[in-house]
């Protein structure tokens, strides 16, 4: 489903992503981890297409179509989610109406119809009782004001809302208690199917408890430096990432 | 022959159209001598910095309509706020068009300033309130001395208009270029209530100088909201006076939405005059090419327990220029005065300017006294982020302008009209996002 090959990408001068490599196939759960700068919410945020990112070399696919030209909001159209690290604050937009607009602009230009009204509704209190979501938070403005916990399960109610076919989450566990946690592990879980696929970005094998990756990635230095499966985090989260700098430095 | 002059050799011509004997033709003759003196405001005069009218004022305008002009409604409907039951006081190129227009005399007056002028019956309240709070300015004053038309409303006590009124300003471009001034006389008394949309329209590319005085008196206990539509051509240029008086725990507030025309200047002034007085001025300006858009707003605190709230917000693309001149005056007797001011703006472009100025000048030692002025651009990260959820880019931007400009709408109190208003940001910004903010 997404295939990263040899990316390098940087932003003002600055080289971060130096040969990244990454395979995703449809089903899969894959975890990054990585201390901190080594490249991780730099490489969602290029995989979604923020443009003050600038790809130098290397390709990024989406079922086999090459995506680096596409605008951000082309990319959602195709499936392609992330969950910010940290969500901005809309005023005056609410979280209804937003998801409204997002789910009607991304219909029109697959060439669908609007969703009906009734539907609309009840997707969103389907999706808002999956995550807990108090309905009187739903016509608050987006984001002012939400704690940490909300802004975070307010994204994967959002996720929930658009069923991207590859959901890129940054660092979604930050913030969270551990009832939050397991409710916003619960919602992505509940998500996952054998035709979508899911990025787990983050620093601590805490949500991996929750979300069982299939294979687990350490990115250091702006690239792929190890990958293993799940017990490969575990070691991470006991030994930390000295071994892994001592490994590649050898 | 400079317009200045051509105006005044004008006055004896307009003599020719109106009772001289009549008391207010005193106030007229007094008028055309201040205009003479003063003339027109130049950038020399502080309150003019930013705004010239040195361009508009070289066209030789005709300064009487010739000959009656009709349009029909289907025409220009869409200028009206037509899914909405109202009264409607229809001027084209300054004269009354009975045909567009639906008056009353039954319980509340809404009708033409040329009749209550002339006739007995409104004779009291022309004398106790007409050109009682315009200033001896040059511009109000050359409207005051060429007042004839425009619209009158007389609310007398514990009434409610039973509809809003409507008040539109047609300008055919049947003549090559044309000077408006209407003159509007608003009388509201003790606890009744009324609300007025007004707007200008010019029908063509030629162009028109519109200067308009309006005075609004604001009773006891009484309600006024007023809507100012201001989305003429890019050749219809506007210069706004509009002052107001309110007495005690009276509640007086104007909109006005500034989308566009080419000069436009809004001169906005409250008067408070009792205790437990609200005063209210919300604005949102969007515009862009060489539009250029002036408000310069007074409120002037002399009693106790009284508020004002003022919040304009603008956006400013291309080459198009903004300016915001906020006074507020606290006199020493004015204690526990609340007293509000932001202005908040948008560039969306490096050629676009915005010069906003707040003027406090507060002698009461205890007030509460706020002012916040921003100017910025559209914030990247959450464009991106709603990008990200699949919004297009150009829906983005027009998502988060309404977002910036929403909480001035949300006090827009006619549901049609905040429709309306909608709509026309929506189209200016070119979106359709869907849903009513």
């Amino acid at each position: 489903m997404l295939e990263i090959k040899d990316l390098h990408a940087s932003v003002e001068d600055k080289e971060i992503l130096k040969g990244l490599n990454l395979h995703v196939k449809a089903g899969e759960v894959h975890a990054i981890m990585g201390p901190n700068g080594a490249g991780k919410s730099t490489l969602a945020s290029i995989v979604a297409g923020k443009e003050e990112y600038e790809v130098t070399e290397g390709n990024i696919l989406l079922d086999g179509e090459d995506i680096e030209e596409l605008a951000a909001e082309e990319r959602a159209h195709k499936g392609v989610f992330l969950s910010f690290q940290y969500p901005v604050e809309i005023p005056g937009v609410t979280v209804t109406n937003f998801m409204k607009t997002a789910i009607n602009e991304t219909r029109k230009a697959q060439g669908l119809e609007e969703m009906p009204a009734k539907d609309m509704l009840k997707k969103i209190r389907e999706k808002s009782e999956l995550l807990d979501i108090d309905r009187k938070f739903l016509s608050r403005s987006l984001n002012q004001g939400f704690s940490g916990g909300e802004k975070k399960r307010n994204e994967i109610f959002q996720m929930a809302m658009m069923e991207p076919k590859l959901a890129i989450l940054d660092e979604t566990d930050s913030g969270l208690d551990i009832d939050a946690l397991r409710i916003v592990a619960n919602g992505v879980n509940k998500l996952k199917s054998k035709d979508n696929a899911v990025i787990v970005i983050t620093h601590y094998q805490r949500l991996l408890d929750h979300i069982v990756p299939d294979f687990v990635h350490v990115l250091y230095d702006g690239k792929i430096v190890k990958s293993g499966t799940k017990e490969l985090a575990l070691e991470l989260e006991e030994k930390g990432y000295d071994w892994i700098k001592e490994e590649i430095n050898a | 022959m400079e317009l200045k002059e051509k105006l005044i050799s004008s006055f004896l011509a307009f003599e020719n159209t109106v009772d001289v004997d009549a008391p207010v033709h005193d106030i007229r003759s007094q008028a055309i001598k201040v205009f003479e003196e003063k003339g027109f405001p130049t950038k020399k005069e502080e309150a003019w910095k930013y705004t010239s009218l040195n361009a508009i004022l070289k066209h030789d305008y005709s300064i009487f309509p010739k000959e009656e002009n009709a349009l029909e409604f289907k025409d220009v409907k869409k200028y009206f706020l037509y899914d909405l039951d109202t009264y409607k006081i229809v001027f084209i190129d300054g004269k009354y068009s009975s045909h567009l227009s639906e008056t009353t005399h039954d319980k509340i007056d809404v009708c033409l300033m040329s009749s209550a002028l002339s006739h007995e019956k409104y004779k009291s309240i022309i004398d106790n309130y007409f050109n009682k709070i315009a200033p001896e300015d040059g511009l109000t004053s050359l409207n005051t001395a060429f007042s004839k038309e425009g619209a009158y409303i007389y609310i007398s006590k514990n009434k409610q208009a039973d509809k809003p009124i409507q008040i539109i300003h047609f300008s055919t471009g049947k003549e090559s270029t044309q000077l408006l001034q209407p003159r509007n006389l608003i009388v509201v008394e003790e606890n009744s209530h009324v609300q007025i949309i007004e707007r200008h329209q010019s029908l063509t590319a030629n162009p028109v100088l519109t200067n308009s005085v309006t005075e609004i008196f604001v009773d006891k206990r009484a309600f006024v909201d007023f809507y100012k539509i201001q989305n003429d051509n890019e050749n219809a240029s506007l210069v706004d006076n509009t002052y107001i008086e309110q007495q005690a725990q009276s509640v007086a507030s104007v909109h006005t939405f500034a989308f566009g025309g080419n000069v436009t200047r809004n001169n906005l002034n409250f008067y408070q005059k009792g205790e437990g007085i609200d005063s209210i001025l919300n604005g949102v300006t969007i515009i862009e090419g060489k539009q250029h858009v002036d408000h310069n707003t007074l409120v002037h605190h002399t009693e106790p327990n009284c508020e004002s709230h003022q919040d304009y917000k603008g956006i400013f693309d291309e080459k198009a220029t903004g300016v915001f001149n906020g006074k507020i005056i606290v006199n020493k007797e004015a204690q526990k005065t609340n007293a509000f001011q932001s202005n908040n703006n948008i560039l969306l472009s490096d050629k676009a300017t915005i010069n906003s100025k707040p003027q406090l000048e507060i002698f009461a030692d205890d007030v509460k006294c706020s002012h916040g002025c921003t100017i910025g651009q559209l914030d990247e990260q959450a464009l991106f982020y709603m990008r990200s959820r699949g919004i297009g880019e150009k829906e983005a931007k027009a998502l988060l302008m309404y977002a910036f400009a929403n909480n001035v709408l949300e006090s827009v109190k006619i549901p049609q009209l905040k429709q309306r208003i909608n709509k026309l940001i929506a189209n200016k910004l070119g979106v359709n996002i869907g849903f009513d903010l």
